[in-house]
């Protein structure tokens, strides 16, 4: 069996708050961020929601004590966020002798200061220094230099599973022992891009997104960083750490079926979810909330659905998506819906899928559409990407 | 409606980049998706915005494209009703 | 797939450095590989991909690999640009999606898995210089662990000329009319290219093996004067010493700002004979995956060729080689090959 592996720190920005607790009391009192887009100029803001941060890159300047000429996207400022917050949250003062690394994920990376300046870069000095903030690494070269972490730094992006493959790859180093700590999550800032690419395939919703429901029309993007602070066993017993809960279990899969859409049988994330299961040594009785993927779009939650039918046949626990209160925020889905697990299990409650009214024609499931407190000791969280990418973490109470 | 259908398919080669197919490879009558063209869900959301960008004809749910894509026969008809342009 | 041709025998008797600050790989045949349906959304980089990935699994004779990780820099980064355009052109009007779906950092990974039907693990690692050693590490891992019996791991990055005259106008590239290489070179900024290189990492050595990947380490940053300190402690972790190493392959790239760091590598590793082989390939971010097929290369026969000498030390029976790269001073990785 593997060594199990310690998360001691979280941090989350989100559109529903810029902490750990903000985050909870929205999801607590039902109160969801989804909202125009604010933030930038868009020709689509009027006929679109979007779970939007509703601080300008100034204001996270700022908070963040960072110089005013400095190349930071979006993106790399919402990481830095969250993951110092992560870290605080650990109480851990970098640097210091343990061997700390960070694996962040993102999907835009710094597209949103390309699509900003993509013509201007060519003669216009002032804005040059963002030429080399555009590639998916940057933000965690970014979030590293900021921490102060100069040891092993990677950044895994496979779209809107991202997150949960970065949370994966950790574990796997702190359990070959390669790292004591590391520091894991996601981070995505909205872009045109984005907003303008998933309009063209349709899968926009521009009313609120309802996931699991009969009636869906689409997803609603949103933008969010979270991260995770992992610690091997060893460390936790040397610091006489608190350990908020434990990955347990994970699990990837490729659907090999589409370029973009999830087969119908869900087989992808059928075998994701098994994995994920099987590496917990758990049975699927013993899960006690899943976080779904949940996107709201018809083809993501019939398949999804499906997938949650084969593996865990009529017994399906207490699941909820909890994106109709964030949007789809992409590579940092994952993280913030980790978050929301490890809120789960020590808060012993299930949070509410919003907007459902219908279940859909197709399969008898209906997801949990109020809170319920209740002991949970293993929460199942699921996130998919394009290119078939299937990911299943598994988040156990310490 | 001859000129529209060829003009069509010269559009439908050049927009998916069909590179193997000349205008006079595809019938009027021709399936354009599964056996016939073999076009896929992707290019029926490339067709969606050549309807929009050519002819000025929005199409809100993409299943709608199901019927209007069968063939050229049936683009060209569906074209030739809704155009505004 | 790179610059001189793809992967075959006569490859290093063949080469010539390039010395343009860009050169494309030269792009075989893909309609025997790829179906006229599929070939035509594909760009270079995805095409690259999935020709180096059944090179790697024919040589190998594996028909499906248990699982596949990809490292690449910019990713689609032509797709992205294509996007990006018609987006800024036409003010977010009539947008098509094929362009979007490709632009997607994890789009090769997913299209060698979908033309495989691989279902496994399948990952995309994007982190400038040590993408393609983050897949390596991860490989290794499972391959160790023993959750997989083999691995399909490559590096892949593609030019796409926005993003990369950028590169140029920030002095990263060399610019237009400068025609060094990397022994010639006087200036900064490197030549830069594209390319694919694909493996298949296994747990049982075959018949068809070439070498044994014994570690894998990245770090991000590291001075110039710890760089000997860290190989030091990769090589005591793993029961050798600076003298052991018969073989450094370097990443040198001709870049006279960050070259230096290779200066005391050499003199530390006192036996090793030098190589380098960014004068064949270019640079691009996951152009190091091409340094352990010159590892390889070298083991399977016992000796350097001619062409990817840096240095003329006597040579000496090949066991333990050593692979270093980093660029612009970051993302180091140590990698350490072993005959087998």
């Amino acid at each position: 069996m593997n060594p199990r592996v310690a998360i001691t720190g979280v941090g989350i920005i989100s559109s529903i708050g810029n902490s750990v607790e903000a985050n909870l009391s929205a999801l607590l009192n039902k109160r969801p961020g989804i909202s125009r887009v604010q933030n930038f100029a868009t020709t689509q803001k009027d006929s679109i929601w979007v779970g939007e941060v509703k601080l300008t890159n100034a204001e996270l300047v700022d908070m963040l004590g960072l110089p005013h000429s400095n190349n930071f996207t979006r993106t790399a400022l919402l990481g830095c966020y969250a993951a110092k917050q992560a870290v605080q949250s650990a109480g851990i003062t970098l640097p210091n002798d343990y061997r700390t690394g960070i694996i962040s994920s993102t999907s835009v990376g710094g597209m949103d200061y390309t699509e900003r300046y993509f013509y201007r870069y060519l003669d216009d000095l002032s804005v040059q220094p963002y030429i080399t903030s555009h590639d998916a690494g940057d933000s965690s070269h970014k979030i590293a230099d900021y921490l102060g972490i100069k040891g092993f730094v990677s950044t895994i992006s496979t779209a809107c599973s991202s997150a949960a493959n970065a949370i994966m790859m950790g574990a796997r180093l702190v359990q070959a022992g390669r790292v004591d700590r590391i520091i894991v999550g996601g981070t995505d800032a909205l872009s045109k891009f984005t907003i303008n690419g998933f309009k063209t395939l349709m899968i926009l919703s521009d009313e609120f997104c309802k996931p699991f429901d009969n009636n869906r029309k689409g997803l609603n993007l949103g933008e969010a960083a979270a991260y995770l602070v992992l610690e091997s066993e060893q460390v936790v017993k040397k610091e006489k750490k608190q350990v908020l809960a434990y990955l347990s279990g994970y699990g990837n899969a490729n659907d090999a079926f589409h370029q973009t859409a999830s087969s119908d049988n869900g087989e992808g994330a059928y075998l994701a979810m098994r994995k994920a299961l099987e590496v917990a040594g758990l049975s699927p009785d013993e899960i006690g909330y899943i976080n779904v993927h949940g996107t709201a779009t018809p083809n993501n939650d019939l398949s999804e659905g499906r997938a949650l039918q084969r593996a865990f046949g009529d017994s399906v626990p207490l699941f909820s998506s909890t994106k109709a209160f964030t949007g789809h925020t992409l590579a940092a889905a994952a993280a913030i819906e980790a978050v929301y697990s490890i809120l789960s299990i020590r808060n012993e409650v299930v949070f509410p899928n919003l907007n459902f009214d219908t279940p859909m024609s197709e399969i008898n499931l209906v997801p949990q559409t109020e809170l319920v407190y209740r002991p949970i000791k293993h929460v199942l969280s699921n996130s998919f990407g394009f290119g078939g990418n299937c990911s299943t973490l598994i988040f156990s109470q310490a | 409606m001859v000129e529209l259908k060829e003009e069509l398919k010269g559009k439908i080669i050049e927009v998916l980049n069909l590179e193997d197919v000349t205008v006079g490879d595809i019938q009027d009558g021709d399936a354009l998706f599964g056996d016939g063209l073999g076009l896929d869900s992707i290019d029926a959301l490339e067709l969606i915005v050549l309807l929009d960008k050519e002819y000025g004809i929005k199409l809100s749910d993409p299943k709608q494209g199901k019927a209007i894509f069968k063939s050229i026969e049936t683009m060209a008809a569906y074209i030739s009703e809704n155009r505004t342009k | 797939m790179t610059p001189q041709g793809i992967w075959r025998p006569s490859f290093f008797e063949e080469a010539v450095p390039i010395d343009s600050p860009i050169t494309a790989a030269i792009q075989p045949s893909y309609k025997a590989l790829i179906p006229p349906a599929l070939i035509r959304r594909m760009s270079r980089g995805i095409k690259m991909g999935i020709f180096a990935a059944q090179q790697a699994l024919d040589e190998a004779g594996v028909s499906t690999p248990e699982a596949i990780i990809v490292g690449t820099g910019l990713g689609c980064s032509e797709d992205s640009e294509k996007f990006l355009r018609t987006i800024l052109d036409n003010d977010e009007q009539f947008l098509t999606p094929t362009s979007f779906i490709q632009s997607t950092h994890n789009t090769v990974a997913a299209q060698i898995a979908l033309r495989l039907a691989c279902q496994g693990y399948n990952f995309t690692y994007v982190n400038r210089s040590v993408s393609f050693e983050s897949g390596m590490l991860d490989a290794m891992l499972q391959i160790h662990s023993g959750e997989v019996a083999n691995v399909l791991v490559g590096g892949v990055d593609e030019i796409s000329d926005h993003t990369y005259s950028l590169l140029q106008r920030i002095g990263y590239i060399k610019p237009d009319g400068v025609n060094e290489s990397i022994k010639t070179s006087q200036t900064q900024g490197v030549n830069y290219a594209e390319g694919a290189t694909f493996f298949l990492l296994s747990g049982e050595r075959t018949a068809e093996s070439y070498a044994e990947l014994v570690d894998v380490h990245i770090i991000n940053s590291v001075g110039e004067d710890e760089i000997t300190a860290t190989i030091s402690g990769f090589l005591q972790g793993n029961g050798l010493t600076s003298h052991d190493i018969d073989i450094a392959i370097l990443g040198i790239n001709g870049d006279k700002a960050f070259d230096s760091y290779y200066f005391p590598v050499q003199e530390q590793l006192t036996n090793a004979d030098v190589l380098y082989y960014k004068h064949l390939i270019g640079q691009y971010d996951s152009c190091s995956a091409f340094a352990p097929a010159v590892a390889a290369t070298v083991a399977k026969h016992g000796a350097a060729q001619p062409i990817l000498r840096w240095q003329g030390r006597p040579q000496r029976p090949v066991k333990n080689i050593l692979l270093y790269n980093q660029y612009r001073g970051k993302d180091h990785s140590l990698l350490l090959v072993r005959t087998c």
